[in-house]
């Protein structure tokens, strides 16, 4: 047991949400543990006053704090360098505003996203946030950690659909931005910063979103091609027509053998070995559907496809599920995976990829590729087993990227990776921002350090 | 302003490009709201250089700053409070990159909103948010106040379109934000940034996204006996989750004067009309078109009519766009409301509305974006008459006070600026203030830079509304 469990701090904590709510064992703060760091107290507050009332002790205590959801992400970011207090969110669940005639949803932190789907369904109405570790993660860990939805597509970003937020910041001070309204320009739009903050501003304790109805039909093209050149063509032949479909991810091969293992419906694409795929989303009306169909089918046709088939309702449905857990199937695909996400221009993605693939080859390894949106790429590097060599090659990997972003403009970040490498690879290594810029935030939102220390870009 | 200060500004931009006689800065006392408020000097930059070196001549002489575009603002946003030097970025309006392949421009913050368009529209693409104001504001003030506009129903407002902005801080220093990318993979600056009404920097360049014409429009009038019908219809097509690209609503009294302006074409003796504007693939439209009329049907629209061609479309549409001229006919004055409502209460805020404009005896018209709630209830009266346009400011406090009651919000794309800075505190909480105000105090310490906006000042609304002239403001309390 550690000093802080016997300590005055902790008999405040126990005041403050309830002596089964804090634990100190540590069987069960090993479940905690990020990068092999292992908190020292576990709280779980029932309510935002709660949470409220735990930051204001950790803050008089000097107490680092790190806010989770399900856990399901924790991985992502640097390890922490300084992680007494877990702060387990998953109490503060529930829907606290629902108004279906609105089309908003007002929802507690701590609620999985499958369970918000479920109430909106019964509206038959949807989040466009299909994020990774969907059946496991929460609303507020899913924007706290920012990964993407491959509906943003068409359905955009956070930003477009989250329309306010409370948290507790760094004070302990319960602190709200936006509203329920869809439409809102009053004071500073504070919960765009949390999306993808790493829990180091706040502590979010419920999100207030714009909710979408869900459409008649969702179908899908599946189309193959021999290079990524084609298939990319492929993409932007897409985006030059009427069309505005609501996913499209292109897939190496590589990244098809790994997505595609289990799925029957899908397993010829996973034998294509050599072949680029792409995913493409639509949906409507049954006359909406079947003019995508055309198009697109004729769009693969002319951008030479060897194979283009026309995915049905709820075969892009399992369709939609893999390519939204693609980057933890990725993670999973060998013991010391690396996954990479970057960000880069449609312009610039298939001088990225082929540079990207020419580094994986001097290190001997395939990379495995997801393009998401023309936007995004998911990169995983699997290192075989027992390879010694797997870090420095890694190493080699992540260190070549610079090189790229004197010619491209290109942002990078490892969302994935072996905790114990993350010392000498640097996380946040690619991601060019002005940490004095960030550090105003930070500071405004946190004066006395916290939260999440040591987990963000630039050590925040 | 002492002498020597101008004479340095003149040094430093040359003289044709700073303005200090009385007879000009009584030009930029005003925008588009009831405040005023003069500047002790207006510049002209024509580069980031000059506002840098404008900012520091201020820091050291410690006079406020305040940025301005076209001076549309309906809030105050880009009045001088705090007296000082006004920039005004009429100057700095050129397109410096169109980039076709990724969809986005690099433009000086003086460029008029609707130059980007018509700069792009040749290859299909646009700039989406659509302010009735925008063949003359400036895409560095909708920037600064997060404009929307009719089509910000489908396409949300200005946030939504911009990934990158270069900025200058209260201190001189010239900074850089995103760039072209679409996210952040850090905090979200630009999200912050944008909205935040000139009071953390000065814009000097923003990158935007182009949006790509859709394939199939359609317009749509929906012509009612009542107001209750058009609002019903409001929020059943919400209810029922149908988004079209735009829904507007312009009631009766309105409209009378919107025709006798502009004969677009509105019936004169209706309650209400309904323009909606559906977009998207040609089946997704028609399909859309078809939804949308049963509804408007099933709460008794006296006739529904499709825009037959471009030109009448673009008429109707210049009807809606210039309705604020067109009342400017009838009264010396108007003030134009904005505030949120959640939708499946338009019926019951619009028909309170109406009560509290006959309760206090003045005419007030409605047009706006039935949509997404967003109300623009417009007084008119004479602001040579201190009773009735004490009267006018009463009626509209009362009306975006029912707003917030009922679940709304204080405004939907005017921003806070001078006009609402004291009714903050119908939405926001002790707490919520201690955290603006240090975000506030990490970019904008001294609060030099647009002083008095957003931020209560703890004054009656009569007393700030009234004052003209320069004063000097610290930092907000």
């Amino acid at each position: 047991m550690s000093a802080l469990a016997a300590s005055a701090a902790a008999v405040k904590l126990e005041n403050a949400v309830g002596e089964a709510f804090v634990r100190t064992q540590t069987s069960v703060l090993e479940e905690y543990a990020i990068d092999g760091v292992t908190p020292k107290i576990l709280v779980r507050p029932a309510s935002a006053d709660e949470t409220a009332s735990v930051v204001r002790i950790a803050a008089d205590e000097k107490l680092g704090v790190i806010p989770s959801g399900a856990r399901s992400a924790m991985g992502v970011g640097m390890p922490p360098t300084a992680y007494d207090v877990a702060l387990d969110m998953t109490r503060v669940t529930g829907i606290a505003n629902y108004d279906p005639g609105d089309l908003t949803v007002s929802v507690n932190a701590g609620m999985p996203l499958r369970e918000l789907a479920r109430t909106l369904g019964e509206k038959n109405q949807f989040l466009p946030l299909a994020v990774p570790q969907f059946e496991k993660a929460t609303v507020g860990g899913a924007i706290a950690t920012g990964l993407d939805s491959p509906l943003r597509q068409f359905y955009g970003t956070p930003r477009d659909f989250l329309i306010g937020a409370e948290f507790v910041d760094g004070t302990g001070a319960l602190a709200k931005s936006g509203g329920r309204v869809v439409k809102n320009v009053t004071g500073y739009d504070f919960h765009k910063l949390l999306s993808g903050s790493l829990g180091t501003l706040a502590v979010i304790t419920r999100l207030n979103f714009r909710t979408y109805p869900v459409p008649p039909s969702r179908r899908g093209l599946l189309a193959s091609f021999p290079d990524e050149t084609r298939a990319l063509g492929f993409g932007k032949a897409i985006a030059a027509s009427a069309l505005t479909p609501i996913v499209l991810e292109v897939v190496s091969p590589e990244c098809a053998a790994i997505l595609f293992r289990k799925e029957a419906p899908f397993a010829s694409l996973r034998t294509a070995k050599m072949e680029w795929t792409v995913c493409v989303g639509f949906e409507g009306t049954e006359e909406v559907c079947e003019r995508y169909a055309r198009e697109l089918t004729r769009l693969a046709r002319e951008a030479v496809a060897q194979n283009a088939v026309v995915v049905n309702d709820p075969q892009f449905a399992i369709l939609l599920e893999i390519v939204r857990e693609a980057p933890v199937t990725m993670r999973d695909a060998a013991p010391q995976a690396v996954v990479m996400r970057f960000t880069a221009l449609p312009s610039d993605m298939a001088d990225l990829l082929r540079a990207l693939g020419s580094f994986a080859g001097s290190s001997w390894m395939t990379p495995a590729v997801l393009v998401r949106a023309g936007a995004v790429v998911y990169v995983a590097l699997l290192p075989r087993e027992g390879e010694e060599s797997a870090r420095r090659q890694m190493e080699y990997f992540w260190t070549s990227v610079a090189s790229l972003r004197s010619k491209l403009e290109l942002r990078g970040s490892l969302v994935f990776c072996p905790a114990e490498w993350k010392a000498a690879l640097n996380v946040w290594a690619h991601v060019p921002s002005d940490p004095e810029m960030e550090s105003r935030v930070k500071k405004a939102f946190d004066p006395s350090g916290v939260f999440a220390r040591g987990r963000f870009v630039g050590g925040m | 302003m002492h002498r020597a200060i101008i004479r340095e500004l003149e040094r430093l931009l040359g003289a044709r490009n700073v303005l200090s006689r009385a007879e000009d800065l009584v030009l930029y006392e005003y925008d588009g709201s009831v405040e005023k408020a003069r500047p002790e000097a207006v510049v002209f930059p024509s580069s980031s250089a000059d506002v840098v070196a404008i900012v520091k001549l201020a820091v050291k002489h410690d006079f406020a700053i305040v940025g301005r575009g076209a001076g549309t603002g309906l809030s105050g946003g880009a009045l001088a409070r705090g007296g000082g030097i006004m920039v005004a970025f009429g100057r700095m309006n050129r397109i410096l990159e169109i980039d076709f392949e990724n969809r986005r421009a690099v433009v000086q913050p003086g460029v008029v909103n609707f130059d980007l368009t018509r700069a792009v529209e040749h290859a299909g693409f646009y700039f989406a948010p659509d302010p009735s104001s925008q063949k003359s504001c400036t895409i560095g003030g909708n920037v600064s106040e997060n404009s929307g506009g009719p089509h910000t129903l489908a396409y949300g407002v200005t946030s939504s379109h911009i990934t990158g902005l270069e900025l200058v801080l209260p201190d001189g220093e010239l900074k850089r934000i995103g760039g072209k990318l679409s996210d952040p993979l850090a905090y979200d600056l630009c999200g912050l940034l944008v909205g935040s009404e000139g009071t953390l920097a000065l814009i000097t360049e923003i990158t935007a996204k182009l949006s790509k014409k859709p394939e199939a429009i359609k317009t749509l009038l929906a012509v009612y006996e009542t107001v209750d019908d058009a609002t019903e219809t409001v929020r059943e097509l919400t209810a029922r989750a149908i988004t079209p690209a735009a829904c507007e609503m312009v009631d009766g009294w309105t409209l009378c004067a919107i025709e006798d302006y502009v004969h677009a074409g509105f019936p004169r003796d209706s309650g209400s009309v309904l323009l909606i504007e559906i977009e998207g693939v040609a089946e997704a439209v028609a399909g859309q078109a078809v939804e949308i009329e049963q509804v408007c049907q099933a709460h008794h629209a006296r006739e529904v009519r499709t825009a037959r061609d471009d030109k009448e479309r673009e008429l109707l549409w210049k009807g809606r766009k210039t309705a604020f001229g067109a009342l400017g006919r009838l009264a010396p004055s108007n003030y134009v409301l904005d505030a949120v409502i959640p939708r499946s209460k338009l019926p019951q805020a619009l028909r309170r509305v109406l009560e509290i404009g006959r309760g206090c005896g003045l005419q007030v018209g409605n047009i706006f974006h039935a949509g997404d709630g967003n109300l623009h209830p417009l007084v008119l009266f004479d602001p040579r008459d201190k009773a009735q346009f004490e009267r006018a400011v009463k009626a509209s406090e009362e009306i975006v006070r029912y707003c917030v009651s009922i679940g709304g919000a204080l405004t939907g794309e005017h921003g806070v600026g001078m006009e609402k800075a004291e009714l903050m505190t119908l939405m926001f909480s002790e707490a919520d203030f201690a955290l603006m105000r240090r975000v506030h105090s990490q970019f904008n310490p001294t609060g030099l830079l647009n002083p008095g906006k957003i931020f209560p000042m703890g004054k009656g609304c009569g007393e700030t509304r009234v004052r003209t002239g320069p004063m000097h403001f610290g930092v907000p309390a």
